[in-house]
């Protein structure tokens, strides 16, 4: 085993080792070639955005999938993990994002579960357990709470609390701030704290720079599926938090090496007096308990112009892009296109006017995956002619035209029968894209367009928004790649907690006013 | 099939059927007839266990269902209800809303055109006053499957567990209904005024076949076309399939929601309608042949597609037509009907379990 000398580098023993781990599936490659070491009294903070590859990460870790290449070292020796139940056995224990206690159970009925079933549930040992366990960490568990009267603070402890009573050496926390309120993560920091103080290693996930800064010993950057950095203890210590949120703003978004379109572009000068095509002035959305709300959103755009929205996923864009497509209730403000006041329209008469919307979420709301590809083309225009006449589908037009579609977009298809959920994600995109540029398009919102798309479809997907730009629509480009946002738009606005933070004309320092402006600095 | 509340398996649109071509349709055939030739063993054995030679059962049931020319008569009669029932549940099943209230939108239903049929003949020509109690009972029924509809469609409220309990307090209407607001002074027997026969719907040819019949194959055909081929069909079926694709879509759903429970209502309403003008003539007290909870297994097992629908209907036709009369002979319980049906019911969802694994290991 080599990795007695990578151990002794660090100080502290690795409990589990990944050495190039690749996962693939389908059309994706979720992790590539990966190496991480998780070591005994640290927290180990992978940080990254969603689709970056965490979730496959902590899935292979925890046993409920297998990598495709690499392996996983356990204390030096390598280990298939094959299950959740081996997995726990090796001392991995697994927190995950979403609570997985039994709500009408009591807090102790939840720790006894899964005991072998032959034996009477010894209550009395767990008691007394529980009761050393929080002593050494500072909590305060009543066993005989029903676990739907805590909060969920609280029911992440007795989460916690039943991976150590399982002997875990190893304990992953899954987005496990996702949840909770300032309070609630100020206190997990410090039980996280008081943990690897005793010797456990943690595995820490998050999307939140702040938080990878604050309670991290050691900090991974994934993206795209590839570690793009760590920054080592030492290296923690000796900065400041601000200068390591602006070191890992520069991991995620920096530029990537041999890019194929590494160029920056030019933003191209728009006459002042060019009237705008969409034009949208102080947009709000209340705020919901699991989603930001927008508040007074204003930015034109002119025809042919490329705005993009730049900033970390979960700061208001897909509420902005579904604002606009008129699928969430505003509390106020203004969307015009064309001179025409949109408020008040609903999803199709806003698409009828112009206004097309590219969701992100091909499978979830953009497709009836069971449907035949050739209705799904058309599945924003049910009912309208040529296609149906007086409401009776017309099937001969509808294959007429998908069959035109599929060769126009080159979707690869075995025929225009197959359910759309057979597809790859490219070919899927293809035809979404097909349907919204579909007659009198005049703007386009694109909700990160490329996302977890492969090479090629990538850069084909991007071909086809500058088009739409080149033939005089106003674009708008939400996305999460910053390298992307920056090869394509005219012009680029910085959205974060729900407002637009700044835009920034794209032209040479572009990238670095961008970056400023994302982690909260002004441009 | 496996029955689950997300129907998005169920209801793959009809174009993306034949894609196996031959191949696929004896597969189709053997997974649908071979569950039920397995049921029928099944619940032969369990005759045999309460001592009844399963042959003979069988034997009665075919001859009175089937093959006697007075038995096929009351099975193809038996049928009228049953389609309206079937098409009603097609069209909410296939829209992804479980409205298992049918029950009482169809007694709700009869008892509306048992009480206007027979008082509107008295001033209105016959045929005006079979169709104003066809419509007031469509009327009566869908405005029964309103607080579901609305429930559902603004705040989400499982529509199964509010057709149920309306189903409930439907058949309890219908009978305060019958004993207390349209009861017959005639008779001592508590029940609706009677319709004359001769003013019931017209028998086909010189048979006693209702000619309800045709109306429920016109009904079910005509729901059947409706979600295949016409623009609001498919825009139900995206409502069944994918909810958020729907919105994404600009799709009113709350609207839709409605007129689904409007439109499977106003079929079992008519089903009530056309089984009290065409064959009963009036409602007793305490009647409920809960024509509705049987068909929906049959509507399963035709994979929401009318045609098959009207086959499935058949043979449940068959059963219970065939099965009340061994019950008679034999003494075994009418409802043992409804035993094997569900047995049936059971080795599909077996059938489907086997030839999902049987596709997968194949895969890999």
């Amino acid at each position: 085993m080599t990795n007695a000398s990578s151990s002794q580098a660090g100080g502290k023993p690795e409990i589990v080792t990944l050495e190039r781990v690749t996962k693939r599936f389908p059309g994706i490659v979720a992790n590539n070639a990966v190496d991480l070491s998780i070591r005994a009294g640290e927290v180990h903070v992978l940080l990254g955005e969603n689709g970056a590859g965490k979730s496959t990460l902590i899935g292979m870790l925890s046993g409920l999938q297998q990598p495709s290449e690499g392996r996983i070292l356990v204390d030096g020796v390598p280990t298939p993990i094959t299950s959740p139940r081996q997995a726990l056995a090796l001392g991995i224990g697994t927190v995950f994002q979403h609570m997985m206690l039994v709500p009408t159970l009591t807090v102790a009925e939840n720790l006894l579960l899964g005991g072998p079933w032959w034996q009477r549930p010894k209550s009395e040992e767990l008691a007394t357990r529980v009761a050393e366990i929080s002593r050494t960490l500072g909590i305060t568990v009543n066993l005989h709470a029903k676990v739907s009267d805590l909060s969920l603070g609280e029911q992440q402890q007795v989460e916690i609390l039943r991976a150590l009573l399982r002997n875990s050496r190893l304990l992953i926390l899954d987005e496990s701030t996702s949840m909770l309120t300032p309070k609630g993560i100020d206190d997990l920091g410090a039980l996280m704290r008081r943990l690897v103080e005793q010797g456990l290693a943690i595995v820490f996930i998050t999307h939140k720079l702040k938080e990878a800064a604050a309670f991290g010993d050691r900090i991974s950057v994934l993206k795209l599926g590839r570690k793009v950095g760590e920054i080592s203890p030492q290296r923690l210590r000796a900065r400041s938090e601000n200068e390591i949120i602006v070191e890992i703003v520069e991991l995620m978004f920096g530029r990537k090496e041999n890019d194929p379109e590494e160029q920056d572009r030019v933003a191209r000068a728009f006459p002042v007096e060019t009237t705008p095509l969409l034009e949208v002035r102080d947009l709000a959305v209340p705020a919901t308990a699991t989603a930001p709300g927008l508040a007074s959103i204003s930015f034109d755009i002119r025809p042919g112009e490329l705005l993009g929205i730049a900033g970390i996923d979960g700061n208001g864009q897909k509420q902005l892009a579904e604002a606009l497509a008129g699928q969430l209730a505003t509390s106020g403000g203004m969307v015009r296109l064309a001179g025409e006041s949109l408020n008040g329209l609903g999803v199709g008469e806003r698409r009828e006017k112009g206004l097309r919307y590219l969701t992100d979420d091909r499978l979830g709301e953009g497709t009836v995956g069971t449907f035949p590809v050739s209705i799904n083309f058309f599945l924003k225009q049910i009912g309208t002619s040529p296609f149906w006449r007086k409401g009776v589908e017309q099937r001969q037009e509808i294959d007429r035209r998908a069959g035109e579609l599929v060769r126009e977009y080159d979707v690869r298809t075995p025929s225009i029968k197959t359910p759309i959920g057979r597809l790859s994600g490219g070919n899927i995109q293809k035809i979404l894209i097909a349907r919204e540029l579909a007659e009198g398009v005049k703007a386009v919102v694109f909700n990160k367009p490329t996302y977890g798309l492969d090479l090629a479809n990538t850069l084909a997907t991007r071909q086809r928004v500058r088009e739409v730009a080149a033939r005089g629509m106003a674009v708008l480009l939400i996305s999460t790649d910053l390298e992307e946002l920056l090869s394509m738009c005219d012009r680029i606005a910085v959205m974060s907690g729900g407002a637009l933070v700044g835009t920034v004309e794209n032209s040479g320092d572009a990238r670095t006013k961008v970056g400023r402006l994302m982690i909260g600095l002004a441009a | 099939m496996s029955v689950e509340t997300t129907p998005a398996s169920a209801t793959a649109l009809e174009p993306s059927l034949p894609e196996g071509g031959r191949g696929d349709l004896v597969r189709r055939l053997v997974m649908t007839l071979g569950p039920i030739l397995a049921a029928l063993v099944i619940a032969g054995c369990i005759l045999l266990a309460v001592g009844v030679n399963p042959l003979t059962y069988y034997g009665f049931v075919i001859e009175r269902g089937l093959l006697s020319p007075l038995g096929v008569q009351q099975t193809l009669t038996r049928m009228a209800p049953l389609l309206f029932l079937a098409a009603g549940l097609i069209v909410a099943f296939r829209a992804g809303m479980w409205n298992l209230g049918g029950d009482g939108q169809f007694l709700l239903g009869a008892v509306s055109a048992a009480a206007a049929g027979p008082f509107l003949v008295q001033f209105l020509p016959v045929w005006l006053a079979l169709v104003c109690a066809f419509l007031l009972a469509t009327a009566v029924a869908m405005l029964w499957s309103l607080l579901p509809a609305l429930l559902r469609a603004y705040q989400g409220v499982n529509e199964i567990i509010t057709t149920l309990m309306m189903t409930f307090l439907g058949t309890s209407l219908a009978n305060v209904l019958v004993k207390l607001a349209f009861l017959d002074p005639s008779t001592t027997v508590p029940q609706t005024r009677t319709l004359p026969v001769e003013d019931r719907l017209p028998r086909l040819f010189d048979t006693t076949i209702s000619s309800g019949l045709v109306l429920g194959l016109v009904a079910i055909v005509a729901v059947h076309l409706m979600m295949t081929r016409t623009a609001f069909g498919l825009k139900l079926q995206v409502v069944g399939a994918n909810p958020r694709a729907a919105v994404h879509s600009g799709l009113g759903v709350p609207t839709l929601t409605i007129a689904v429970f409007a439109i499977s209502a106003g079929l079992a309403g008519l089903a009530g309608a056309v089984d009290i003008l065409g064959v009963q003539g009036n409602v007793r007290a305490d009647w409920n042949p809960a024509y509705a909870m049987a068909v929906i297994p049959m509507v399963f097992l035709a994979r929401m597609n009318g045609f098959a629908a009207i086959g499935f209907v058949f043979l449940l036709s068959v059963l219970s037509i065939g099965g009340e009369s061994a019950a008679r002979r034999l003494g075994v319980p009418h409802h043992f009907t409804l035993v094997l049906v569900s047995i049936v019911l059971i080795m599909l969802a077996v059938a489907e379990y086997i030839d999902h694994h049987f596709i997968k290991t194949r895969r890999v």
